[in-house]
């Protein structure tokens, strides 16, 4: 009876995670799935499935869109974690002070990441308005060699979209970094100070290292926003001058409305997914080995206390003889 | 930076010969001042947008015109504001921000809270009723996590065309709450799972079934990490373009498009003093969630960042 209504009562569980089974199968499993069988067709407007193997591939590292496009989120990716990352250490490090005010900065500086990227966008590209941004006011004071507009020129429009992107994520990496400094072991700091290693060696080499946590949290957060870079760049460059910004999330969302090329627009979505699908792989393989590790260190600890054992009996059983 | 480092060892060596002598002595020594120094400079290099966007949404055109990005406008004005929230124009349409206004919070309101129930439902069901494949789900959800969402946006579009949601109001409410799914569902698994385990197995032998546990007892426990999932979500939703351009539909377009449209809009002189003013208002919202949350507003971002 009590087993029956177990049994009922699993049922109900199962009903309850219909939600999360559907997105779960539905979306994560069989829409990818679509999307990759709709890359290798001839779709255009609309989804077919007419055959055409790797020809959407092909054509796709052909298209100078494209590659610019790969090139532009690696570039991006790069510049915009590492400065993420640096700036951001420093910020907190330099919050790790005893400052004053320390709440008040930290609103300051994590207040942006509240805003949309949209927000970001259009308020970096009013910035950087060649006539009457922060050129033209620094010009206006002066200072006539002043230079600061880097969206008008093709070379130079990624730099503003890396600009506008650490302006919106740094704090987060700073808080993120802070809340993991703060967790470094008090003791750590007294032993570091007993031997006299300067602070900024102690924050270097001793902290950072401690706290893989926050860091691989914060490095994980910007990975993602990385990719997902849309609205970033529709608000601040529309993917110009040319194509000078354009990514390939901006790549795919294009063909598949305003060019009606579905068959490539799926392809440049599928080698958006192969960079994650390799981390996942190197991830489960770390963590195979790991596992596989713990095993053999679980199986030499069982051997050990065997063996403390057997010596304990060892010399037990003499004793108990006489 | 070097300052510490010439300053610092030595400090540490005389105060650790002296050994320790009550409280540090208040000094404002040159490394004080580099520290300030520097907070300062970043503190402005992260104001400084928000002071322009200000300043240049209370000005007139004229005197935007004369380049003076940062000063006070000698000429205040209030009219950019009611004109972006009233009649600026997207295209053919002139009834300001508003109407966009309107529609984030029907987007808004719902998907918050059908995303947040569904994932503490998962959350749940997931700490205390795992069953064959349970984990699978979940581990496909967070995988779902890490996937661009370029690669599943088009058969989603065709199903939700098939379906007959696409570009409607509750094609997009369940878009947002798909999408909020795996960070969420992680949220609640991992705050139902540092419960109790007695409290369930109790509840169970008192005869409570999956509905009954849930509602009554794991709802009621879960305030704190509502708030958080509300705090990630309102803002996540309300600053989102992408799924609002693609799958709100014409009459739909939350803010953030209209915003983008506005400013866009190339016919006539570019406002900028309301383009700036419609942006405010557009921030707005947010940055209140923002500033009322506090810390809990960061508390929801490492949380939703820690995957797996």
């Amino acid at each position: 009876m009590a087993q029956r209504r177990w049994r009922l009562s699993s049922l109900q569980a199962i009903i309850g995670t219909i939600p999360l089974i559907g997105v779960s199968v539905g979306v994560f499993v069989i829409c990818i799935i679509f999307s990759i069988l709709w890359s290798f067709t001839s779709s255009k407007l609309f989804p077919n499935f007419d055959w055409v193997g790797f020809e959407n591939y092909d054509r796709l590292w052909q298209t100078s869109r494209w590659i610019v496009s790969v090139q532009n989120i690696w570039l991006f990716g790069v510049l915009s974690i590492v400065g993420n990352m640096v700036f951001g250490y420093v910020l907190a490090v330099f919050m790790d002070q005893r400052i004053r005010m320390e709440d008040t900065f930290r609103s300051i500086f994590l207040y942006p990441f509240a805003m949309s990227l949209v927000v970001t966008g259009l308020v970096w590209q009013w910035m950087m308005d060649p006539n009457l941004g922060v050129q033209a006011a620094m010009q206006n004071l002066g200072l006539e060699w002043f230079r600061f507009a880097p969206l008008t020129d093709a070379n130079t429009a990624i730099y503003g979209v890396i600009v506008a992107g650490i302006w919106q994520g740094t704090g987060v990496t700073m808080a993120i970094l802070l809340a993991g400094l703060r967790g470094v072991d008090q003791e750590i700091w007294k032993a570091a100070k007993v031997d006299g290693i300067p602070n900024w060696r102690t924050y270097l080499f001793i902290a950072l290292p401690m706290m893989r946590g926050a860091i691989a949290t914060a490095f994980v957060l910007q990975c993602v926003g990385v990719v997902r870079v849309y609205d970033l760049i529709i608000a601040l460059t529309q993917g110009g001058p040319g194509i000078a910004t354009q990514m390939p999330a901006v790549f795919v969302i294009q063909h598949i409305t305003n060019r009606q090329n579905v068959g490539m627009g799926m392809a440049a979505a599928a080698m958006m997914l192969a960079p994650i699908i390799v981390l996942i792989a190197i991830r489960a393989l770390v963590m195979w080995r790991a596992a596989a590790q713990e095993k053999r260190a679980a199986k030499l600890a069982i051997a050990a206390e065997e063996r403390e054992r057997l010596e304990a009996a060892g010399i037990a059983a003499p004793v108990a003889a006489e | 930076m070097t300052d510490q480092a010439i300053s610092s060892p030595a400090a540490g060596m005389a105060t650790d010969v002296a050994g320790p002598a009550g409280p540090k002595p208040k000094r404002l020594t040159a490394s004080r001042v580099g520290v300030y120094a520097f907070l300062i400079i970043a503190a402005l290099f992260f104001l400084i947008p928000l002071w322009v966007m200000i300043v240049t949404s209370l000005k007139t055109l004229p005197e935007i015109r004369l380049g003076n990005l940062f000063n006070w406008p000698s000429d205040l004005t209030f009219d950019p504001w009611i004109k972006a929230w009233t009649t600026a124009c997207t295209g053919r349409d002139c009834d300001g921000i508003s109407p966009g206004f309107w529609n984030s919070v029907k987007i808004t309101v719902p998907s918050v809270i059908l995303s947040v129930f569904l994932a503490a439902l998962n959350g749940y069901a997931l700490s205390f009723w795992k069953y064959r494949g349970s984990e699978l789900f979940f581990g496909l959800l967070m995988f779902g996590a890490f996937v661009p969402y370029q690669v599943v946006i088009y058969p989603l579009i065709i199903a939700f065309r098939e379906i007959g949601i696409f570009a409607t109001l509750p094609g997009i409410i369940i878009l947002h709450s798909i999408f909020g799914m795996p960070i969420l569902t992680l949220l609640f698994r991992n705050f139902f799972g540092s419960l109790p385990g007695e409290l369930f197995r109790a509840a169970r032998v008192d005869g409570a079934g999956f509905w009954q546990i849930f509602v009554m007892i794991m709802l009621p426990m879960s305030v704190p990490i509502t708030i958080v999932a509300i705090i990630l979500q309102v803002t996540g939703i309300w600053n989102d373009f992408l799924f609002g351009v693609v799958f709100a539909g014409r009459p739909n377009m939350p803010m953030t498009v209209q915003l983008n449209n506005i400013v866009t809009t190339t016919t006539g002189i570019r406002e900028y003093n309301v383009n700036m003013a419609a942006t405010i208002l557009t921030a707005l919202v947010p940055l209140a969630v923002y500033f009322i949350s506090g810390k809990w507003f960061v508390r929801g971002i490492a949380a939703g960042a820690v995957k797996g």
